[in-house]
């Protein structure tokens, strides 16, 4: 069991930049994309999306540590 | 530890000013439309912009920020005095909203003074429940700090019942044209400040945590709470775990399951106003205790079984209630009785009313407004009979109960993975990610999924479904269902 949870450190270390990058390319699409005439309020404003992907950075990058700590066992003890 | 009569007197003064803040922070939320009318038009792109960071900065910047300054100051003054700084600046703040000329007064001071006011309730929210909740904690024997906390976790959701009460009693005293139009939405803010004058007292009456005085008479409290916290590896990384396998998950749930759910039934079930709110309030009412009962109960079986249940629960049931919360409010599947046109009157003329009634005793009102443009915009209003509003409030009494298992616990989960010198620093932040982040970003990403094609109106719920589910395996794997006892070191 403890292998499996520390194989799964590095699924955690990939999750984070890999769903920062998917909000990077959904912020391209939507503020400068073509809306088909939707109207989607924020969702292709700017402002939120610089204040969303100012507050993610960091908690993907946690989440990368958190999956680092889990591969190199730092929570086997709790 | 504390008497019996005392530990009551903790947690009157502690939750009382918790639930007020609560109030404050919703009442901002559940009045937007107006405020956005009086102090951001939307031809303005100024306002616009100040509009926009009043929403987002709000929860997503300065309520983290809050966390880890008052965290910081709690760790370092005390918990008392951190608390009660925080009950001021969020009176101060609600009471002063309520105050502002509108835009057409004071022009671009207006929507400056409602973001600089809003951002201020944002912080003072970040700082008040880690301080509430260590309190609480700290003088409650170990064998019941679920119990004892878990009345703090009532608040949040009080604060929402208390902050709806008061804008649908006053709405019906003033009349809705003068609430909408007039003075009457400023009242909730205004009656905050009496509220807090009231919670100001009784928390003044109160000492300074047990643990937290021994701790300051013996010197060793921490002279730098954020380093120690964030920049210690043995701490951090339990601050991690509390975000990732506890708080993230408790975060969308708590959203989706009351803000989410009632956003959902006015604007796409499109229930009429009062009868949503009211769907809502009543859920929230008889869903309160179980908030204590998953807090006792945590006590006896653990924290950690408890919370990842009701996210499981919410990883499965979410789609199928909010689909049949839909259904129940689908006229297109109902049999139709009678249509009844009108025109109320000559100043709305153009207006045209339609009525429609349906066998099960649901009526649908379909106002149709020709626009100066000569198109024509349509709104439906429904009101549900006796037996569909009360399968609504059960669907959403049950996505409440989900709340109540995430929540419940949690605060006596995050006081004990934690040490008492730097416990409201560390406890603070990954709340407030958890829910201000995760929990905050629930409207914005459901909207952003419902963009992609071949989505539907339920596509919106795999964000917090999805959320919910990561926290639950990291939280299966890799937090213990122990209690920890000890936590006066």
């Amino acid at each position: 069991m403890n292998s499996v949870k520390r194989f799964l450190g590095i699924v955690w270390m990939l999750v984070g930049p890999v769903v920062f990058i998917m909000l990077v390319i959904s912020a391209v699409n939507n503020i400068y994309g073509d809306t088909n005439g939707q109207v989607l309020g924020d969702i292709s404003n700017p402002v939120p999306w610089i204040i969303i992907l100012a507050i993610f950075l960091p908690i993907a990058i946690g989440l990368s540590l958190f999956g680092w700590y889990v591969y190199k066992g730092d929570y086997e003890n709790i | 530890m504390q008497s019996i009569k005392g530990i009551w007197k903790v947690i009157t003064a502690s939750s009382v000013g918790t639930l007020i803040e609560w109030y404050d922070f919703y009442i901002f939320g559940s009045l937007s439309t107006i405020i956005a009318q009086k102090f951001f038009p939307a031809e303005n792109p100024t306002a616009a912009l100040l509009s926009t960071l009043a929403t987002f900065a709000a929860g997503f910047i300065v309520r983290p920020f809050g966390a880890i300054f008052f965290g910081r100051l709690g760790d370092i003054i005390g918990r008392k005095y951190t608390f009660l700084l925080t009950l001021v600046l969020m009176g101060g703040a609600t009471f002063l909203i309520g105050c502002i000329p509108s835009y057409e007064t004071i022009g671009a001071w207006a929507p400056i003074l409602v973001l600089l006011l809003r951002l201020l309730q944002g912080l003072a929210l970040g700082g008040e429940y880690g301080g509430a909740a260590t309190y609480v904690a700290e003088h409650s024997p170990a064998h019941r700090r679920g119990f004892y906390t878990s009345w703090i976790q009532t608040t949040a959701t009080l604060g929402l019942f208390l902050s709806l009460g008061v804008i649908l009693s006053i709405r019906r005293i003033v009349g809705v044209e003068e609430f909408t139009n007039g003075n009457g939405w400023r009242y909730p803010f205004l009656l905050s400040i009496v509220l807090v004058i009231v919670s100001i007292i009784i928390r003044l009456k109160m000492k300074e945590s047990p643990m937290f005085s021994k701790l300051k008479k013996e010197g060793k409290t921490s002279s730098n709470p954020l380093k120690e916290s964030f920049g210690h590896k043995e701490n951090f990384k339990m601050v991690l775990l509390a975000l990732f396998g506890a708080t993230m998950g408790q975060g969308v749930i708590w959203y989706t399951s009351q803000f989410y759910a009632q956003n959902f039934i006015l604007t796409k079930c499109n229930i009429e106003y009062e009868q949503g709110n009211s769907i809502i309030l009543i859920a929230i009412l008889l869903a309160t205790p179980f908030f204590i009962l998953f807090g006792h109960l945590s006590d006896k079986i653990g924290r950690k079984n408890i919370m990842l249940a009701g996210m499981l629960l919410g990883v499965l049931l979410y789609r199928p209630i909010f689909n049949e919360l839909y259904n129940i409010a689908d006229t297109t599947k109902k049999i139709f009785v009678s249509e009844q046109n009108m025109q109320p009157n000559i100043l709305a003329q153009n207006n045209l009313i339609a009525i429609n009634s349906f066998e099960d005793g649901t009526t649908e009102k379909i106002t149709t407004k020709l626009n100066t443009d000569g198109k024509a915009t349509q709104k439906k209003e429904i009101v549900l009979s006796e037996k569909g509003k009360w399968t609504m409030i059960l669907l959403v009494f049950v996505m409440v109960l989900f709340v109540t298992m995430v929540y419940g616990p949690i605060a006596a989960f995050l006081v004990e993975l934690f040490p008492t010198r730097i416990r409201y620093t560390s406890m603070s932040l990954p709340y407030h990610i958890g829910n201000g982040v995760f929990g905050g970003l629930v409207p914005f990403i459901a909207t952003l999924i419902t963009t992609l094609p071949g989505t539907n109106w339920l596509s919106g719920l795999w964000y917090p479904i999805g959320v919910a589910l990561l926290c639950f395996v990291i939280g299966s794997l890799y937090l213990s269902n122990k209690i920890n006892h000890s936590t006066n070191e």
